[in-house]
Formats: structure tokens, C-alpha cells, sequence
């Protein structure tokens, strides 16, 4: 639960790394300096074997690395829960600034990526092979992780989004489910109308959620090359956003509920929250934060910001990285490699994670598979299609850690007084912006 | 803290006695004062000697670690996010403070006129809530304070009224008095008690002969006999609003829009240091506070302890 907790959010800045790897532009010239003329020697170092040391709070990846093992008998994988999210990058920034104690593998959300790829604490994996992967990840997460040639780590999962929404409460006040966002308030409406205790979803600020509603909306705030960035919530997409979202916010068509709250799960189960637009990684947290609900719920694509389109966003989702402070980074980036392709992301796959590779993705069983939460659904086709359309130019921020732990300070105020979306998106700017130069960027020049 | 110790009251250093008797008994002396003096070190001196090295360095994800002597001082002290911190915490301190110490000072002088049953029942309810940990004491108010699922929301339901949201942007610092008040009467409470059990008993009775009423015992004795027990609960106290933090920071999850993340100075240092990986800014945000919490301390010590 907690993995996807932290992954929703991370997964929004999954979003944002991939402008982190837009601003490691540099990067992969050191990469080629490491590297030599050619593959780095995987496979030697497998025979010859050693201990890899991986942090990581994925559950999954327990089964891989006994695999790992038993396939490389002469390899000893340490798996390390050192934290969820932010407490995890804080120990491994700690260990790469003391220059001891870092891990061999490190489980980084997409958004946070790009800070240690800025800050060259990841290894670029270009040279141990990782570049061929082009085609095997599906182009959101693949993007999120490569700047120019250099790959900075592999995707291990990912979040397309989709909409969940309560049939149940639907069917009974009779409402289709929308496929813009226009009908999406209309529909906040009815069913707020019809009962003051229903609303058509939680929000209280959530800068994961709103970047990624922004990404699906057409708009690049944020944009990363090398040190220089430029933020601007101005452009159409986010205009689109903010124009929709302000009319549910005045109308209080949003319950202030947080998300992963204990009133968020009651909502969900006793049907006054009635969707969710969130990442492909959800039907597991609700199977069990949201079990009396079986049955209840379905998926459909998000609704659209225009009649017609397809467009789809990332929410969530992170990646394996090798640190620069790796002791072996051969059998590391091997590790790296076996738990993200191939048969150890299949395995993941079927122990519940949400695929980051195109062959899992159309695979039948996967895609046939029924969800009974789901009333036997086969959801996995309209998550794998979300997968599909999500449009791949965007990217976060280089510090994006940073922005999001302010968002509430800033775009919060729109929620809980009368000022505005647009100029919480701007307050929320200039705090970026300021961090930005603060930290040596050159920001919006 | 540390600078609180040294404003403590005057004890004038033990002047040495003897003059120069040997080396050796030197490091006999040394021997016994050795360890005292490492551990003081390395636990009181060291950290603090670690935040002014940090504080005069500042660490970019561009360019990396370079010395900038006071710099972070002056952006520190011209900071509009820790001087709304810092004024939402004084703001705290002048109406919290008062009222927390005012009720404990009430009950203490209750329990102690001798004129109530159950005292010890009393007492120890009042203290219980001090022997909560501020957590979970926070997550047990923050239960009370919601609107949807929480008591004030089941107020609203069964009575059919729509009372204030505790935690809005306007009423949250006043929720967050309320519990610090709730935890803390009663430790309060029993500084003042254990003061006036002190108070020998017969003033009270000499004051009676001489006509005084109760209020007049309480005006003119009690209050007067304990009055450094006041002092220091006073500074305990502005101590403690100055660091104002699990409170906030627990309630923060229930109210991301109301608690900002420069909510108290110590919230700040927190997310500059654990968010913003700002930590040279942080240590040095948290040096100016402590040099800040330390003068109003002081200033009150050489009020309060002040004859007449």
C-alpha cells in the first residue's frame, strides 16, 4: 500500500524526471568516458560473481532476486528496504555525499530521477547495454529515464492513468460515464445535486495529480535542458486545467478529503467518492484498502480535454538506478537489467506489478486477465491503451522533490480560500523558479 | 538549551583554592573531570560547533559545496518565510502560553486549598494527558477535529449544525493551542503544586489571624512564594512554543492546505533540510532561532527573578 502510495506521488515526478534527464544533457558525455570503446563486461562479472546490495521498497522484487540467484549462483543480491520514497533518497543522497555505504542498485521514483541524474550521482547505463531497451518499455516510463543517449536507470513499472468510477453509484443516479471533462463537471454536478454526501472525487492539492492532469491537458510547464529550465504554468494545456478544475473548486464539487486518509477510504468504499483519475497501479489498493466495495467500481479511459481525443498522461511509477558510489557496477547494472526485461519483469508482472515493457503489456494473459474488484472487467486492456497514448515530451523538473513539498504552501491556498488556481500555479512558479537559481540552475532566463 | 544553562542563576566559579600542588595530582584532576568533559563535547558542544560549520557553506546541485561566510545569515534574517513563522509562534506564545499556565496555575491552587475530595483522582486525570506522546496526542485531536469522520463531523451530523472547521486556515493555530494546552496542564500544574506544597503552612495561618481571606492568602502568600516555579514554567514554555513542531507536523496530513511547510521555524528547518536538501540554509535558520529563543528566555529570567 504504502509502495503505491509513494509511487502516485513519485509517479507524477516520474513524469518530471524525465525533464531531469533532458537536463543531464551533459551526462552522457561522462558516461562515454566511462565506458571505453565498448560494452562494459556484464557477463564476466556474472561468472565471476559478488554481492549486490539493492534498495529498494518494491515488493516484487523479493521473488526476482531469489531468481537472480538461483539463475547466478555465484551472485549474493542483499535486498534493503531503506525507506519509502523520500526517506530512501534521503539516506542514499547522504551515503553518495559520505562517499561510503551506497547501494549497488537503488529503486528511484521517475520523478525524482532527474535530481541524481543532475547531480551525477547515477551511473548512465548506456554503456552496459541499457541503450538497446528502446523498444521494450513503453515510451512513457523509457522517456522518463533518458536524457539524449544516456540512460539512467530502467523502468521498472508504470502508472498510465485511467478512470475509476463507482457503477454503482452511476446506475443509480443515472449518469454516463464522461468522456471529456466538461461532461466529467456536469457530472459533479448531478450527482452532488442529487446528494449533498456524494462528490465525484477527493482533491486537496495533490501536485502529482495536477501535474499529471496538466501532462494529459497538453501542457509542459516545465522544461530541462542541461542547468537551464524554464517553468511556466502559463501555456494553454495547464490553462485548460485550471479553467476546469477552478469550476469544480468553486462549486466544492471535490471533497476535501486527502488521499490515502482514512476518510478517503471510507469514501471510496460507502460510494460518496465516486471516481478517481489516477495511475494504472490502483486496482491493488483498492482490492485491499477498498474491499467492501467489490464489485462496485470499473475503468474506463480519462476523460478527454477534447471531444475526441486520446490523449493520456503518466501517474506514478519508478525505475532501478545504479549509483555512481557502486562498489560492482557490472553485476549491478546485470541485476538492473534481469528485474526490468525479460522474464523478471514477467514475473513481477504476475506477483502484481503494473509492466513498464511493451511484451508484458500485450501479452494475452495479461491483457485478457478479469479483475473481479473490477466485476470481471478486463482492465488491463484500457490501462495498457492508456499506456499507449501517453504523450512522451514531457518532463519534470531537475529538483522536482523539491516543488512538489511546496505545492500545498502555495497552489493549496486555491482549496481552502478564494484565490485562484492560475495564481497558486504562479506563486507555486516563482517558489520553483527561486529554488532554481538558489541551487545553481539558470531558471526562465 | 545550552544557552539557557549559562543564563542560569549566578553561581559564582569555586575560586581554586590551592595553588600549585604537582603535576601529578593535576591529572588526578583531570581524571575526574575527563570524562564529564568529553562526553559534554562531544554531545552538547559538537553539535552545536557542526551547525556553525554548515551554516557558513552553502551545498547547489549546480556547482556544489562553496564557503559563503555569513550569507546564509543575511538571507536568513531576510527571509519573509521564517519571519511569518517566527511571528505565528509568537503569536501562539502570547495567547497560549497565558491561558495554558493561567488554568494550571487555577487547578494547582485547587488541589491545594484543601477543600476538595478526590484530589488525588484529580490530580493524576489532569496530568494523564502530559504522559501521552505528543503524537499520537495530535492524531487523537486531529480524529476530533474532522469534519467528515470525526467528532466535530458528528456534531454537525446529529445536530444538524455546521460548526467552524477546526483545521481551516483560520482556526488551525488555535486547534493546535488547544492540544498543546491539553497536554500540558498538567505537567504545569504539578510545578506549581509541588511549589506550593513547600510553602510552610503556617504563613497561611499567620495571614488568617491577621484577617486575610483566601484571595488575599492566595495575592499576598502563595502567589509570592512560588514565584520562581513560575518563572520557569513560563520559560519552559516559551521554549516549547518556540519549537512548536509535532503538532503541526502531524496535523499537517489531515491539513496540507492550512499547515504550510514554513507553518513554525522548526517546520521550516525541517523541509528546507529533508525536502529542499537546503542544509547549510537549514542549520543556519535553526542557529538564528535558538540565538532568538535563547534572548527572550533570558530576558524573561532577568525579569521575572527581578526584587520587588
Amino acid at each position: 500500500m504504502r509502495t503505491h502510495t509513494t509511487r502516485r506521488l513519485l509517479g507524477a515526478l516520474a513524469v518530471a524526471s524525465a525533464l531531469a534527464l533532458t537536463a543531464t544533457a551533459c551526462g552522457s558525455d561522462a558516461g562515454d568516458g566511462d565506458g571505453g570503446s565498448g560494452p562494459k563486461d556484464v557477463k564476466s562479472a556474472l561468472e565471476k560473481g559478488g554481492k549486490v546490495t539493492v534498495w529498494a521498497w518494491e515488493p516484487t522484487l523479493k521473488k526476482v532476486a531469489e531468481d537472480f540467484e538461483k539463475k547466478y549462483p555465484n551472485v549474493d543480491v542483499e535486498l534493503v528496504n531503506a525507506g519509502t520514497g523520500d526517506k530512501q533518497y534521503t539516506a542514499l543522497q547522504n551515503a553518495i555525499a559520505a562517499g561510503s555505504g551506497a547501494p549497488d542498485v537503488a529503486q528511484v521514483e521517475y520523478y525524482a530521477l532527474g535530481q541524481f541524474a543532475i547531480a551525477k550521482s547515477v551511473e548512465d547505463l548506456s554503456p552496459y547495454g541499457a541503450g538497446k531497451f528502446g523498444e521494450t518499455f513503453t515510451p512513457g516510463p523509457w522517456n522518463a529515464v533518458t536524457q539524449d543517449k544516456a540512460v539512467y536507470a530502467l523502468p521498472m513499472d508504470s502508472g498510465p492513468m485511467a478512470f475509476f468510477y463507482n457503477k454503482k453509484v452511476f446506475d443509480k443516479h443515472h449518469i454516463e460515464v464522461p468522456t471529456t471533462w466538461d461532461q466529467y463537471v456536469e457530472a459533479a454536478r448531478t450527482l452532488h445535486k442529487a446528494d449533498p454526501k456524494i462528490f465525484i472525487t477527493n482533491d486537496t492539492g495533490d501536485a502529482g495529480a495536477t501535474t499529471s492532469l496538466i501532462w494529459q491537458a497538453g501542457g509542459r510547464p516545465y522544461k530541462t535542458d542541461g542547468t537551464k529550465v524554464t517553468v511556466d504554468f502559463g501555456d494553454a494545456g495547464t490553462e485548460k486545467y485550471t479553467a476546469t478544475w477552478q469550476k469544480l473548486l468553486d462549486e466544492k464539487l471535490v471533497a476535501p478529503v486527502s488521499s490515502w486518509s482514512d476518510a478517503w477510504y471510507k469514501g471510496l468504499a460507502d460510494g460518496s467518492l465516486a471516481t478517481l483519475s489516477i495511475g494504472a497501479w490502483m486496482p491493488a489498493n483498492l482490492t485491499s484498502g477498498v474491499a467492501a466495495a467489490s464489485g462496485d467500481w470499473r475503468v474506463a479511459p480519462l476523460p478527454q480535454w477534447t471531444k475526441g481525443d486520446k490523449a493520456s498522461a503518466e501517474n506514478g511509477g519508478s525505475s532501478l538506478a545504479v549509483p555512481k558510489a557502486a562498489k560492482n557496477k557490472e553485476l549491478a547494472y546485470a541485476f538492473t537489467e534481469f528485474a526490468t526485461t525479460g522474464a523478471g519483469a514477467t514475473t513481477r508482472v504476475s506477483e502484481g506489478a503494473f509492466p513498464a515493457t511493451r511484451a508484458d503489456l500485450e501479452s494475452k494473459t495479461f491483457l485478457d486477465a478479469p479483475f473481479p474488484y473490477f466485476g470481471g472487467q478486463k482492465a488491463n486492456q484500457v490501462f495498457a491503451e492508456s499506456a499507449r497514448n501517453v504523450s512522451t515530451d514531457w518532463s519534470y523538473l531537475p529538483y522536482q522533490v523539491y516543488a512538489n513539498s511546496v505545492f500545498n504552501d502555495t497552489v493549496g491556498k486555491a482549496y481552502v480560500s478564494s484565490s485562484k488556481l492560475t495564481d497558486g500555479l504562479k506563486t507555486w512558479q516563482d517558489a520553483s523558479v527561486k529554488y532554481g537559481k538558489d541551487q545553481g540552475f539558470s531558471v526562465n532566463d | 538549551m545550552t544557552l539557557l544553562s549559562t543564563s542560569a542563576q549566578a553561581v559564582p566559579p569555586p575560586r581554586r583554592r590551592t595553588r600549585f600542588r604537582g603535576r601529578k595530582e593535576a591529572l588526578v584532576g583531570w581524571g575526574f573531570v575527563g570524562p564529564f568533559v568529553a562526553v559534554f563535547g562531544l554531545v552538547f558542544l559538537a553539535p552545536i560547533a557542526y551547525a556553525l560549520y554548515l551554516s557558513v557553506f552553502r551545498d547547489r546541485l549546480i556547482g556544489g559545496t562553496s564557503f559563503v561566510g555569513l550569507d546564509n545569515y543575511s538571507e536568513a534574517l531576510a527571509d519573509p518565510r521564517f519571519w511569518e513563522g517566527l511571528a505565528r509562534v509568537g503569536l501562539f506564545l502570547l495567547v497560549q502560553v497565558p491561558v495554558m499556565l493561567g488554568i494550571a496555575l487555577l487547578i494547582a491552587l485547587a488541589i491545594d486549598s484543601g477543600r476538595l475530595y478526590g484530589t488525588a483522582f484529580f490530580r493524576v486525570s489532569v496530568f494523564l494527558p502530559y504522559a501521552v506522546p505528543a503524537v499520537v496526542a495530535s492524531l487523537i485531536w486531529g480524529f476530533i477535529y474532522g469534519t467528515r469522520f470525526g467528532l466535530v463531523g458528528n456534531i454537525n451530523d446529529t445536530l444538524g449544525v455546521t460548526l467552524p472547521d477546526p483545521l481551516s486556515p483560520s482556526l488551525v493555530l488555535a486547534a493546535i493551542g488547544n492540544i498543546v494546552t491539553w497536554e500540558f496542564v498538567g505537567y504545569n500544574m504539578l510545578i506549581f503544586y509541588s511549589a506550593l506544597k513547600v510553602v510552610p503552612r503556617s504563613l497561611y495561618e499567620a495571614a488568617a489571624i491577621d484577617g486575610a481571606g483566601e484571595w488575599r492568602i492566595v495575592a499576598s502568600v502563595k502567589l509570592p512564594a512560588i514565584r520562581s516555579a513560575l518563572v520557569i514554567a513560563t520559560i519552559f514554555s516559551i521554549i516549547g512554543s518556540f519549537q512548536l513542531f509535532n503538532e503541526p507536523s502531524i496535523l499537517q496530513k489531515l491539513a496540507p492546505n492550512a499547515i504550510t511547510s514554513d507553518f513554525t521555524p522548526n517546520l521550516y528547518t525541517y523541509s528546507l533540510s529533508f525536502a529542499g536538501q537546503q542544509h547549510n540554509y537549514a542549520a543556519t535558520v535553526a542557529i538564528v532561532m535558538g540565538v532568538i529563543t535563547a534572548i527572550i528566555a533570558y530576558a524573561v529570567q532577568l525579569r521575572g527573578m527581578r526584587k520587588g
